[in-house]
């Protein structure tokens, strides 16, 4: 399940919808990404993020069939906002569901770093000192790079 | 030729706009040239002459030069930010 929508995400309800979906699995890890109060460009008054319709949807569904294919999922859901968010809303929820933990942590976590990096969004963070655009964190694609030892 | 231009990120704040309706003038023929129409129409410094801003064609990334003959969303794409 892929959902790119403006509308608020209830983490609790989407973690109830995969473990209604995830029949047989023994583990479901879920990951709730929230936007931050403060950023290196101080204090965030709102964060606008923009997709690009479905080339956005389609990159992220490739991402996550390159996880079936990596890890045996029982469920993978992501869901992501788009639009205006104040500090403390949830902008992105990802849970991976498996037989056993391993592969539900690591699914999630590859998940998480192919949304930070490679996904195509543009963030935009307003402060009190005006409004910057914002690229990834070398960081986040150090955290990426570490997926790309084995044949993907 | 009628197009459907798509502005994101900052390239959205240099036009003003995130989508307009274009009428592209018969000179600019392929990606090369439409960067550089923009960049004079919105005297914008080489925002979208940067080899960092990708340009898709009805959803698919191009290289430059790509004919536009044919597409009709012509989406500027400067680096994601990441979700």
């Amino acid at each position: 399940m892929i959902e790119v929508s403006d509308t608020p995400i209830d983490a609790s309800a989407a973690l109830c919808a995969i473990q209604a979906e995830a029949v047989g699995a023994g583990a479901i890890v879920s990951f709730t990404g929230l936007v931050r109060q403060h950023s290196i460009s101080g204090h965030v008054e709102t964060l606008h993020l923009q997709a690009y319709g479905t080339m956005t949807v389609k990159g992220i569904e490739a991402a996550a069939a390159r996880a079936k294919a990596r890890w045996p999922l029982n469920a993978l859901h992501v869901r992501h906002r788009v639009g205006d968010m104040s500090a403390g809303e949830t902008i992105v929820f990802v849970a991976a569901a498996s037989a056993h933990r391993r592969a539900a942590f690591e699914a999630a976590d590859f998940m998480m770093d192919y949304l930070k990096t490679e996904a195509i969004f543009w963030k935009k963070e307003v402060t009190p000192n005006g409004e910057k655009w914002i690229e990834p964190r070398d960081e986040d694609y150090r955290d990426r790079a570490r997926w790309t030892v084995e044949a993907e | 030729m009628m197009v459907q231009l798509v502005y994101l990120g900052r390239l959205s704040d240099v036009s003003g706009q995130m989508t307009e309706d274009c009428e592209l003038p018969d000179h600019v023929g392929d990606t090369s040239g439409l960067r550089v129409w923009l960049d004079r129409r919105f005297r914008s410094d080489g925002a979208f002459t940067h080899a960092t801003v990708r340009i898709a064609l009805d959803g698919e990334i191009v290289a430059d030069p790509y004919p536009l003959r044919g597409a009709r969303e012509i989406a500027l794409m400067p680096p994601v930010g990441g979700g």
